[in-house]
């Protein structure tokens, strides 16, 4: 049986009540809307891209504990890193998140994020781990519609 | 119903037994099953009900020994099929109290019952600058199939509000029927905040200004009486699967002179008298509108659960899932952090609710690992939400084989949800 601790680990929670980078950007030069609309989660994603790096990201709205810790953890993860590296994270926390991999090599890349390993036990709560990073994505290939990870 | 029944529905209804609720779960195969290890406690009624054995049988019963295509074999097999067919029929109209059989048509559920209204009487008779008038509780499936009709038409959708009970304003409603108007879609119960809107007098208000109306009766049917005749209403569908039926499967009931009057809704076979090249001539009633080879099992199906209802009596099921509201209401109240949404004074088989800061998506993952089901989300009704100004809720919704335990199951799962987010 899959354990809810796993799901909700301490870290999850404590994110989703005092979420990290949760401010609208002064200048974002790219943001996006990522919304579920089975769930009601909403999130905007804030982006402050200088030539091929991430300056700044944040984030605001609504969503699921799930939903915001991740948001939240992503922008501390992605802060920094060039837009090739968020890419290639996200595609390494999708495969983790729906159980694709496990290899000790990858848990160690997924890092901090590594504490949503029990979201692949809850197959109807990857949309929610997933949805900032989509929205991140969207933002960064400067796509005007919203997205949905439904 | 035959004098005897009636006479003995009378009799028990003066005494007021309650149901034997051991009995009628037994009935229900699915109950039996663990969830996540723990007994499956099933709250999920508004979305869709279980179904008791005796349906699963009839349909199991209906393809290995009866299975034909209706209304044209001259074979032993189509004619018993095609007279279990319209057996429903008959069955549907006395449920519904409608005049005749011929205006029971049978449709894949309540959404398309509804699209056929806007789409056949709604494209004959609703033109640029009317209006189409609906309410503020409404299902996606009684506003998008009007959003289409009226974008195309240049007509305008407008929409009676509620107060914050989740109550329907009646005088703005009156208000808004003008001369413009030229159909009012109504709810018969509200799938998200289980508010009862008073249909007969809605109905009343839009006929002195001979305002045919439609009533979306998905959640309703399952938990009170409905008589169409009393109501008085034009057109009422509903859902066979939310009335412990099969899905894929409805019912659109609508007064003669509007189904003669209205053109097809889909061509096909069945649906015609004579085909040429050149021109066809429609069937006649309930036909016009089951254009192709129809869900015959699911329709035989929804008749068995019919009557599988009425067996028990909609006055008990009603008086029993009153009492498990009021139960319900109580006890969830009495939980910290809890705000109910929709608290209308009539109020049938559905308890919103809000916890804290708790978003009902985990409320829903928590609930669920100790075998509870619930609905958590907008339920199809984005602008309810709107309106009260959040992103979703937790929907808890009860049928006849919920019992008190079940409650307390619940109020103890949201104690948890408590303990694990708190």
């Amino acid at each position: 049986m899959a354990e809810l601790r796993d799901l909700y680990q301490e870290v999850i929670l404590e994110h989703s009540k005092a979420p990290r980078n949760f401010k609208k950007l002064a200048a974002p030069n790219h943001q996006a809307e990522g919304f579920n609309p089975l769930c009601g989660d909403r999130f905007t994603v804030y982006l402050d891209v200088e030539g091929d790096v991430v300056r700044d990201v944040t984030f605001q709205g609504n969503g699921c504990a799930i939903s915001k810790a991740s948001a939240s953890m992503m922008t501390q993860t992605v802060k920094g890193k060039t837009v090739a590296e968020a890419e290639k994270l996200f595609e390494h926390f999708h495969r983790f998140v729906t159980g694709q991999s496990r290899s000790e090599a990858e848990v160690a890349d997924m890092g901090k994020l590594a504490v949503f390993s029990g979201v692949s036990e809850f197959p109807a709560r990857v949309k929610c781990a997933t949805l900032a990073w989509h929205t991140l994505q969207a933002a960064l290939e400067g796509k005007q519609d919203q997205v949905s990870t439904e | 119903m035959t004098l005897v029944a009636k006479a003995a529905s009378t009799t028990a209804s003066a005494v007021k037994p309650r149901l034997d609720v051991e009995k009628i779960r037994a009935q229900f195969p699915i109950l039996r099953q663990r969830v996540h290890g723990k007994p499956l406690v099933y709250l999920d009624n508004a979305a869709t009900s279980q179904k008791p054995q005796v349906v699963l049988d009839t349909i199991e019963r209906y393809y290995e020994q009866e299975n034909a295509n209706i209304h044209r074999g001259v074979h032993y097999l189509s004619e018993c099929a095609t007279a279990d067919y319209e057996a429903a029929r008959g069955i549907v109209q006395s449920f519904l109290r409608a005049p005749r059989a011929s205006e029971i048509i049978f449709v894949r559920g309540t959404t398309e019952g509804i699209n056929l209204v806007a789409q056949t009487y709604g494209r004959t008779n609703v033109g640029a600058g009317d209006e189409v008038l609906i309410t503020a509780i409404e299902h996606h499936s009684n506003i998008v199939p009007w959003q289409i009709l009226c974008g195309e038409k240049q007509a305008r959708l407008r929409v009676a509000p509620i107060n914050d009970r989740g109550e329907l304003l009646l005088d703005e409603f009156e208000k808004l029927l003008t001369p413009r108007t030229k159909i009012a879609a109504i709810t018969h119960v509200s799938n998200a905040l289980g508010t009862v809107n008073p249909i007969k007098q809605m109905v009343e208000m839009a006929h002195l200004r001979n305002i045919p109306v439609l009533v979306d009766g998905a959640q309703a049917v399952p938990h009170i009486p409905v008589d169409v005749q009393a109501l008085d209403c034009d057109f009422y569908a509903f859902s066979g699967h939310k009335v412990y039926g099969p899905t894929g499967i409805g019912v659109l009931y609508g007064k003669t002179e509007l189904l003669e009057a209205m053109p097809p809704y889909q061509g096909g076979g069945d649906m015609i008298s004579s085909v040429t090249f050149e021109k066809t001539t429609y069937n006649k009633l309930p036909y016009k509108f089951e254009a192709g080879t129809p869900d015959i099992a699911g329709v035989i199906g929804l008749g068995a659960a019919l009557e599988y209802t009425q067996g028990i009596g909609l006055d008990a099921i009603a008086e029993h899932e009153h009492d498990l509201l009021e139960y319900a209401t109580a006890k969830i109240r009495e939980i910290p952090g809890v705000r109910l949404i929709g608290t209308a004074a009539e109020k049938a088989g559905v308890l919103s609710f809000i916890l804290d800061e708790i978003h009902p998506h985990d409320v829903g993952t928590i609930l669920d690992q100790e075998g509870i089901a619930i609905r958590t989300g907008h339920h199809c009704s984005q602008p309810v939400m709107d309106r009260f100004g959040i992103p979703a809720t937790a929907r808890a919704s009860f049928a006849v084989y919920n019992a008190r335990e079940d409650i307390d199951a619940l109020a103890k799962g949201i104690e948890r949800v408590r303990e694990v987010l708190g």
